[in-house]
């Protein structure tokens, strides 16, 4: 019994359930993750190679995959860090402050969960498209929004923006304000205590929300698909790109560039998993008070 | 450097945390603010550093109004309740802190900032563990890391949020000792606070004991347990019993004892209560002279060099006496025994005008 309880980790016995019952429900989520998991991204990749490397590799390099991708990156390039900025602006407002409207900021903050991103990407229309009232002043001064790069970065921004906040505020919140006092206490400035004190306690929360914020950026469809107008070598993102592709019938090609996406996210999963590796072990977010014997001695310590 | 505290009123919605605070902490005096939970202890400790702002009032450092002044400028060192060590950062690093802000006109050089820490850190007795994270530290190595923080900004005073509040007994005690002993060297202004009244006794030059926001009396540990001001502070310095009842005339009936009090000689009667320490009870077998009142024995537990006993007086009052083990021994009282009590000293208070006698 002792060795049985001491192999693995250490399941209590009163909670193992027989082994048919074990291997069941091992098999059913295997199963389940194989279906709807495993099997399509073997199809996007099998799918994708399906011609060969070779019409592979000229589908990935088509100039008009290769500007998705340029672009795709480059929405997302703009859009995290200006999550980033806003998320940890806000986060630091409401975890660590208490002022009029904070819960409805916070409400404020879930919208682009709440609302579907084609509707999202109605709004930019609705705001900057040629009818909207801003739309005759935008053309005078020859700014193109909707239907151009900015309104796809914008609607990103949108439909990204609560990732950042949203993985910092309980971090913060749970991090209390009694160590920004101590560094205020100590002589520190505003800045100063953000960037010595409130952000080394949350940098692997930030980390993960980045992350994340990142994966929705690239992957975004439907915000985006609304503003884009679909220019191909112009307005089109990877997502799009596929879109068109498939639309055309060229499914090769279109998986091809496709798994290309899912190569982006599955290199955003793996950092996914080093940060939460890391987390896990730093110091940071240990608990504060770690069952500890108690020292003894004030006196004789040495 | 003194600290004066003048009208100071805080509030939080509806609740009055600290209402209309006045004291005076002398130059070097360790002063300890004692109270229940919810006395507006902290509070006012809070508005004292800084960290709070006052509705009303003022504070002043060495005479000069410092009530508006930032937090950072007003030169406090404060040890917070739960420490609030920066967790990411080493212990020698939390200790350096305060130095690392400042602007680089006055910022020390990296070795100076090194010796200056490992020199508090001996101070606290942690230069050992200057590599250690808070979190691999126990308690009573955290709180002094705290301490070292603190003093690192050389501060021009001291405070003290219930620095052994989340330490176990033992640890408590001799920390108690080891910043008794830190004061008495350094001689910095320092103000704690505590609900332990015991501690508050043993560490402090001064206590303020506070209750319900308000000051009920301030003075020396002597003059707080031999001369407590309010019916509040009897009570919260230890176990007492208490015997209502009306003075008139210059007499006090307070329950079963009737006694002389001629700081109340008008006809015009007012209730009252009287109170009496359980070691200061005399138990006889007989009632002798008089002066006191019989009671039955319920119970008797030895608890060290005395004995403590529970009586019940008329009509179920519930007495506690404490008596020397030895006059225990010579007396032998039996359960169920009635036994002679007579109080040595009563401290009798008026009740509020207002209202009746207390429950």
């Amino acid at each position: 019994m002792a060795a049985t309880a001491r192999s693995r980790r250490a399941t209590p016995r009163a909670l193992a359930e027989p082994l048919a019952v074990r291997l069941g429900l091992t098999a059913l989520a295997l199963a389940f993750l194989g279906l709807f998991l495993v099997v399509p991204l073997a199809a996007v990749f099998s799918e994708a190679l399906a011609k060969g490397v070779r019409a592979y590799l000229d589908a990935v390099h088509e100039p008009m995959a290769l500007s998705a991708l340029k672009l795709t990156l480059l929405t997302a390039g703009i859009a995290v860090p200006l999550n980033l900025v806003f998320g940890l602006a806000a986060a630091w407002c409401i975890a660590k402050f208490d002022f009029p409207g904070r819960s409805a900021l916070t409400t404020l903050i879930d919208l682009p969960f709440a609302v579907s991103p084609v509707i999202s990407g109605m709004i930019f229309i609705l705001l900057f498209g040629r009818t909207s009232p801003l739309g005759p002043w935008l053309q005078d001064h020859g700014l193109q929004v909707v239907f151009a790069v900015p309104g796809l970065v914008l609607a990103t921004v949108f439909v990204t923006f609560p990732f950042v906040a949203r993985e910092l505020i309980p971090v913060m919140e749970a991090a209390g304000t009694e160590e920004e006092e101590a560094a205020r206490v100590l002589g520190a400035g505003g800045w100063q205590t953000f960037r010595r004190v409130t952000l080394p306690s949350v940098k692997w929360g930030v980390l993960y929300g980045v992350i994340l914020c990142n994966a929705r950026a690239m992957g975004e469809f439907g915000a985006v698909s609304v503003v884009s107008g679909h220019i191909r070598g112009k307005t089109n993102t990877l997502p799009l790109h596929v879109e068109i592709l498939y639309n055309e019938y060229q499914f090769q090609a279109a998986f091809a560039v496709a798994s290309l996406l899912t190569f982006l996210a599955l290199v955003t999963l793996v950092a996914k998993s080093v940060v939460e590796w890391r987390a896990g072990r730093s110091p940071a977010s240990l608990p504060p008070e770690p069952a500890e014997a108690g020292e003894g001695g004030t006196g004789g310590a040495r | 450097m003194s600290i004066e505290v003048r009208g100071v009123t805080k509030r939080f919605g509806d609740f009055v945390a600290v209402n209309d605070v006045s004291l005076v902490v002398p130059s070097g005096e360790l002063v300890a603010l004692l109270g229940p939970s919810g006395s507006g202890k902290t509070s006012l400790l809070r508005i004292i550093a800084g960290l709070e702002r006052a509705d009303a009032g003022q504070v002043l450092f060495e005479g000069e109004d410092a009530t508006g002044r930032d937090v950072r400028r007003r030169g406090v060192g404060f040890v917070f309740q739960h420490y609030a060590l920066f967790r990411h950062m080493s212990v020698f690093e939390n200790v350096a802190f305060g130095l690392r802000v400042r602007p680089r006109a006055t910022r020390p050089s990296a070795t100076e900032i090194r010796e200056k820490v490992m020199g508090l850190l001996k101070l606290v007795q942690l230069d050992w563990l200057s590599d250690r994270l808070p979190s691999q530290l126990s308690g009573g190595q955290r709180q002094r890391v705290a301490l070292a923080r603190a003093l690192a900004v050389e501060p021009r005073m001291l405070l003290l949020d219930e620095p052994f509040g989340s330490l176990d007994a033992k640890v408590r005690q001799e920390l108690r000792r080891w910043l008794r002993r830190l004061h008495d060297e350094i001689r910095l202004t320092s103000v704690f606070v505590t609900h332990d009244q015991e501690e508050a006794l043993e560490v402090a030059d001064r206590v303020v004991v506070m209750n319900q926001g308000r000051v009920e009396q301030i003075g020396s540990p002597e003059e707080i347990f031999e001369r407590p001001a309010t019916p509040f502070v009897i009570r919260f310095m230890g176990n007492v019993n208490v015997f209502h009842g009306r003075v008139q005339s210059g007499k006090a009936h307070l329950g079963p004892l009737a006694l002389d009090y001629p700081e109340h000689p008008h006809a015009e009667g007012r209730s009252a209560a009287g109170f009496t320490r359980p070691y200061d009870l005399d138990v006889e077998r007989d009632a002798g002279a008089g002066g006191g009142f019989w009671a039955t024995l319920r119970h008797a537990t030895p608890a060290g060099a005395v004995v403590r006993l529970e009586l019940e007086g008329e009509e179920g009052a519930v007495l506690q006496v404490e008596i020397p083990r030895d006059r225990h021994e010579a007396l032998r009282p039996e359960l169920g025994e009635r036994l002679y009590l007579r109080p040595r000293q009563v401290r009798v208070f008026l009740d509020p005008p207002e209202a009746g006698p207390r429950a």
